[in-house]
């Protein structure tokens, strides 16, 4: 596959799974996942460092920034000037110019501020961030979020952490068609038929946290999840057969006895 | 002076932002600065002179894949 890797802006994607860093139990676990998982992104977020507790480790004593491409997120912001502002932090903490931008607009649902989050794209997008928006599986805000600068848009499958698969396949499909930057499904998946689905169906890439930090075995998770991708990305490039309601025979007829 | 660092109280004979980083044992390459509502780039650390009721915000990474609730801002 390495003459098939995403490339963004200009940065090579090596792998087309991303993966989250929380809900592991210890940094070792977050590791050894990410290694299992084949990723070279992972999302981080921001967050108050412990003053009080001066041994307090580090995630990217863990997670080797230059092995790992570092993708900072603004979860919890419910707001264009909390977006903004842990944007700017994440960029100021040197790791990269690109924000996973999450905009909430409810606490239960996690479903984005979509309004809130165009706001969002627009300005870092200005500031030279590389904004790789959280949004609905909703065909024209994907489209208004590419052209307010987004560099790729991520559309969620399901709720976060839901695991309740690719709900809308068709809405996904009309945002492929729509789209000119890369698609990735964020949030949703809960195995992996349904990292396929999503390759399948021609999505970029997929993000996935939940479904593996959640599994009971979280390292074989991350493996099925890295062959998912490979195997929706390779039969989505193969070309699937047309679905026809009878039966084709794929022995010949030819030379059958009688 | 007396100042605020990530939400405590914090009271410092030092001038210099960088002092205070290094009393805490934060190492600045780890780390973002925020003074006031104001990101403090890396460079200017060293620099950056504070006075009493100063704001003072010190953010690292952390796992994360969606929501984290937890050691938010403010």
């Amino acid at each position: 596959m390495q003459d098939d890797n995403l490339i963004i802006r200009g940065i090579d994607f090596k792998s087309r799974l991303w993966v989250g860093t929380g809900k592991y139990k210890d940094f070792e676990e977050t590791a050894r996942v990410i290694e299992a998982s084949g990723a070279d992104v992972v999302t981080v977020a921001v967050r108050r460092v412990n003053i009080t507790d001066r041994k307090s480790v580090n995630l990217l004593d863990y997670i080797d920034p230059k092995k790992y491409k570092i993708l900072p997120n603004t979860a919890g912001c419910y707001t264009v000037e909390d977006a903004l502002r842990y944007s700017r932090l994440a960029r100021e903490a040197g790791v990269s110019d690109m924000i996973k931008l999450e905009v909430i607009g409810d606490e239960k649902t996690l479903f984005p501020d979509n309004i809130g989050l165009l706001k969002a794209t627009e300005i870092l997008a200005k500031e030279g961030f590389i904004v790789f928006p959280y949004t609905n599986d909703d065909p024209i805000i994907a489209k208004k979020l590419e052209d307010a600068g987004a560099a790729a848009v991520m559309p969620l499958g399901a709720p976060i952490g839901s695991g309740l698969g690719i709900r809308n396949p068709y809405n996904i499909k009309i945002i492929l068609e729509a789209a000119k930057v890369p698609i990735i499904v964020d949030a949703g998946v809960g195995t992996a038929s349904d990292a396929t689905i999503a390759m399948e169906l021609g999505c970029d890439a997929v993000l996935i946290n939940t479904a593996i930090a959640g599994a009971k075995n979280p390292i074989s998770m991350a493996e099925a999840m890295k062959y998912a991708v490979i195997s929706g990305r390779l039969a989505y490039k193969a070309g699937r057969i047309s679905k026809k309601l009878y039966a084709t025979a794929s022995s010949p007829l030819e030379g059958m006895l009688l | 002076m007396m100042i605020k660092v990530n939400g405590e109280d914090y009271i410092t004979d030092k001038l210099f932002l960088s002092e205070i980083l290094s009393d805490m044992g934060v190492i600045p390459e780890r780390v973002a600065v925020e003074l006031n509502l104001k990101v403090i780039k890396r460079a200017d650390i060293s620099e950056q002179i504070l006075k009493e009721g100063d704001i003072v915000e010190i953010v690292n990474f952390v796992g994360g894949g969606n929501l984290m609730t937890i050691n938010l801002l403010n």
